[in-house]
């Protein structure tokens, strides 16, 4: 499974960062989560994807039984998701007011606004 | 020795409050420190002149092998009193002469702090140590050129000065690094006793070119000498420091310092003593066609920095013996000097030559010790500057090769020399009065005459009775400049020889010189218009590149297109572990395309269809519905893999981003084709090799362990420390707890902002 996330993974970098290299904003915010999908993907395939064993303790037990997934990985795209979407969230409002100032969506006019 | 360097930064940095509470007193207050770190330097006489080095330390960074370390003999011990003795005239000094200045406060703090940097830079044993006060130097002394910051001069020079040090520094660091190599420790007391395998090292050349290089513009060698008369942008006290005891001397004490371990050798001596010859004759004949009361100074120092250096150069017992006295002998009448530079500004508003004349019964007791330091600079007998002459000339007779034109520059120098003392100690005292700009009331307070009274009377003490200084310092400083005990000797009379004809012809051609200044200087405005070619021009020419070229890639770099920076860094990216991965020979391992079951296919299959379809649509609404499934199948992916928390928390974000998108994007215009296909083709390209980087990167890593995880660290406590059956959510809440904090906050934060900017739209629209 991980040979083959390898090519999805690669193929999602691919796409974010196609979208990132559009003039259009919307595509700028789509390629933002593309990309952060990417990069969660990338720590939860390298970690070793184990199927079936959840990182959980049964009662009674100190330690799992068996082999278990890695827990730290886990919490870390944890961790990531959450900040991602407050990124993005930001991001799109962001963009949202700065279209009702600017009145444009392309950037390269949108850079030029201030002179 | 710790303390007593710590000490002057910690007064520095009470001293604008000292400076609230004492007023008027302050510089006598402020003054005490350097006078007690006077006689506590002077503790040590006794021991160092009987031959002693002492060797004092301090653990620093243990794991480096760094410590904190003093060496104190006769070199440093010379300095360390000249930096002590003369910084407390200066403090009291400026005490009076700045008085009522608002800044007074912050000059305190910046003369004490550099004060601190020069003791430490003499002082240190440790290469390190004293690269750092080395550079303190170099950044106190910025601060005090640009003293008067609202003056747009003072900023230029102060900026000159700290660029041609600094750069100069870097040099020297590089240096250092190869001396410690060269010499196998960063203890120079180690260092000064390997003397020949420094010297036999394949580095030696490099090292000494570059710790040249450091010295050269610190000491304002020439084609580095254009700064030190710009740095008189800054006040009269310091330009009295830093020419007399300090700043320029400490690439003179590097040179002096070094001599055991790097000197001797053929290029040391042709380089120092031809680079100092030809700056001792630009200096004097700079100063004598000069009119400015500083600058006629200035550029006498750099006569004396070169006479220094080409002493050092020279390198025979004679030659070091009277680069000590010269050095004695000029930190005592410069620093009078200078400081009755500052009373003729101060009383007189006089900055010119050409605007005094006849101020003797003005300002009788200036006039006296003026003239006193004159005479010492000029090399009159029986003052002490006669003493250092004599040497100096009979060092540079005996020179053992380039003789002639050593011979040749130094007797020049001495005549101008002597024409440069008497436009300082005959011009602005005898003749007809002229009206100066303020009218003298009377002489200049105490505070102020203090340090011109004892620093000219020295100069006639020593020059009456040389034995006192030689016995005293000169000699245990000449000895540890060459390493071994010296057996020469300070005397005013050497009998009737070469140095005194050459001296007495001086004082006369010097004398006929001065009678025609006005004539000679007419003649010489040429030098004027050559030297608008000289290295200041360069100096400029550098910083204007320097500028064009920051211009040049800010244009380029920043440009403005958010495309162009996404492009540089993912070529950055891809090029750096592109080469990396060649360098360490990263393989693939075998591709297992074997374990595939059929639902996992199924999955990835939804989640590329996805992907791509969200990329190509023309349809807002179809690539947030495309982002959606996407997000989905990723969770369940998650799920899949033993991540059911993972797995949750993406469909709870994603549901989330779907309505916020949904919300959002429709209040902007649809897509339109902005593009050309070339560049599409072009951007696609740049995607895919990157992307291709990392799978590529994933693969190579899929068999690699160079190391275990730390994540059987928080299997293992999960129960016994955290409490807790579910491993990911006791990491989370547990382990990683600040993690989680940072989390919260950076949520609350873009939750903070964006109910600011949709508040503020409301506003906008009432």
């Amino acid at each position: 499974m991980e040979v083959v996330m390898a090519f999805v993974v690669g193929g999602l970098y691919a796409a974010a960062i196609y979208m990132m290299l559009r003039r259009s904003i919307v595509k700028l915010v789509i390629g933002l989560v593309l990309l952060s999908n990417a990069a969660n993907l990338l720590i939860f395939t390298v970690a070793g994807m184990t199927s079936g064993a959840p990182p959980l303790i049964a009662p009674g037990d100190t330690v799992p039984e068996g082999v278990s997934a890695d827990p730290l990985a886990q919490a870390v795209v944890l961790t990531a998701i959450v900040i991602g979407f407050g990124v993005l969230a930001f991001a799109v409002v962001l963009i949202h007011r700065a279209y009702e100032v600017v009145q444009a969506d392309d950037m390269d006019q949108m850079k030029d606004t201030d002179r | 020795m710790l303390y007593a360097i710590l000490s002057t930064f910690l007064l520095a940095a009470a001293a604008p409050a000292v400076h609230r509470l004492t007023g008027r007193a302050s510089g006598w207050v402020l003054g005490l420190l350097p006078a007690a770190l006077f006689v506590y330097f002077l503790s040590f006489l006794p021991a160092v002149s009987s031959g002693e080095s002492i060797v004092l330390a301090w653990p620093w960074l243990p794991g480096l092998d760094i410590q904190l370390s003093f060496l104190v003999d006769g070199l440093s011990l010379l300095f360390a009193l000249l930096i002590s003795g003369i910084g407390f005239f200066i403090v009291t000094y400026a005490g009076r002469y700045l008085e009522g200045d608002r800044d007074l406060g912050r000059f305190y703090v910046i003369i004490l702090a550099f004060m601190g940097s020069m003791l430490g830079l003499v002082l240190a044993d440790n290469l390190v140590a004293m690269f750092v006060f080395w550079e303190l130097t170099s950044i106190t002394s910025y601060l005090l050129i640009g003293y008067n910051h609202e003056n747009a001069d003072a900023r230029k020079y102060a900026l000159q000065g700290l660029f041609v040090t600094v750069g100069g520094g870097l040099a020297l660091l590089a240096g250092i690094i190869m001396l410690a190599m060269a010499g196998g420790s960063w203890e120079l007391s180690e260092i000064l006793n390997n003397g020949d395998v420094v010297r036999e090292h394949a580095l030696y050349l490099p090292l000494l070119l570059l710790i040249l290089i450091g010295a050269f513009t610190k000491s304002a060698q020439v084609p580095f000498h254009f700064w030190l008369p710009r740095a008189m942008a800054a006040p009269t006290p310091v330009s009295a420091y830093l020419h007399s005891a300090t700043m320029v001397k400490a690439g003179v004490y590097l040179l002096a310092r070094l001599n055991p371990s790097l000197g001797g050798t053929d290029i040391w001596f042709t380089t120092l003593a031809l680079f100092g010859a030809v700056t001792m004759f630009t200096g004097v004949f700079l100063a004598f066609r000069s009119t400015g009361v500083k600058k006629v100074l200035a550029y006498s120092t750099v006569m004396a920095l070169g006479t220094l250096t080409m002493l050092i150069g020279i390198g025979t017992e004679t030659a070091l013996l009277a680069a000590m006295a010269f050095l004695l002998a000029h930190s005592l009448y410069k620093g009078a000097l200078f400081m009755v530079a500052g009373i003729l500004d101060h009383e007189a508003g006089a900055k010119d030559f050409l605007q005094t004349g006849g101020l003797r019964s003005a300002l009788p007791v200036t006039a006296a010790f003026a003239i006193l330091a004159a005479l010492s600079l000029g090399g009159v007998i029986p003052l002490f500057g006669f003493v250092a002459k004599e040497l100096m000339l009979e060092a540079v007779l005996d020179a053992p090769s380039l003789g002639g034109i050593l011979a040749l520059l130094a007797v020049l120098t001495a005549i101008l020399g002597v024409a440069v003392a008497a436009i300082v100690g005959i011009r602005p005292w005898f003749g007809p009065k002229v009206d100066t700009p303020k009218t003298p009331h009377h002489d200049a307070p105490v505070a102020m005459l203090a340090g011109p009274a004892v620093l000219a009377s020295l100069g006639l003490i020593f020059g009456l009775g040389p034995g006192l200084a030689d016995e005293g310092l000169i000699n245990a400083a000449a000895a540890s400049v060459q390493g071994a005990p010296v057996d020469g000797y300070l005397a005013l009379w050497h009998g009737i020889n070469w140095p005194l004809a050459i001296s007495a012809f001086s004082l006369v051609a010097g004398g006929v010189l001065y009678w025609r200044w006005e004539q000679a200087r007419r003649a010489l405005a040429w030098v004027d218009r050559a030297a608008e070619y000289g290295p200041e021009k360069g100096y400029f020419k550098m910083m204007d590149g320097l500028v064009a070229l920051s211009e040049w890639q800010t244009r380029v770099l920043q440009n403005g297109y958010l495309r162009y920076y996404v492009i540089v860094i993912v070529a950055m990216t891809a090029g750096l572990v592109g080469v990396t991965a060649q360098l360490f020979d990263v393989g693939v391992g075998g591709l297992d395309w074997a374990a595939l079951k059929i639902h996992e296919v199924a999955i990835l299959a939804i989640l590329v269809a996805s992907m791509l379809f969200a990329v190509l649509t023309r349809s807002r609404l179809g690539a947030v519905a495309a982002l959606g499934s996407l997000g989905f199948t990723v969770a369940l992916v998650y799920v899949l893999y033993s991540a059911a928390d993972v797995g949750i928390t993406q469909v709870l974000v994603e549901t989330l981003t779907v309505i916020l998108l949904v919300l959002v994007l429709f209040r902007l215009p649809g897509f339109l084709n902005l593009s050309s296909t070339a560049l599409r083709v072009r951007d696609a390209g740049i995607a895919l090799v990157m992307g291709g980087m990392i799978t590529l990167l994933i693969l190579s890593t899929l068999d690699a362990r160079l190391f275990p995880s730390i994540s059987q660290y928080f299997i293992d406590e999960s129960v016994p420390s955290g409490y807790g059956r579910n491993i990911v959510n006791v990491v989370l809440v547990d382990f990683r707890a600040l993690d989680t904090l940072g989390e919260i906050f950076v949520l609350a934060l873009a939750a903070i902002g964006v109910y600011a900017m949709l508040r503020f739209r409301a506003e906008d629209r009432r």
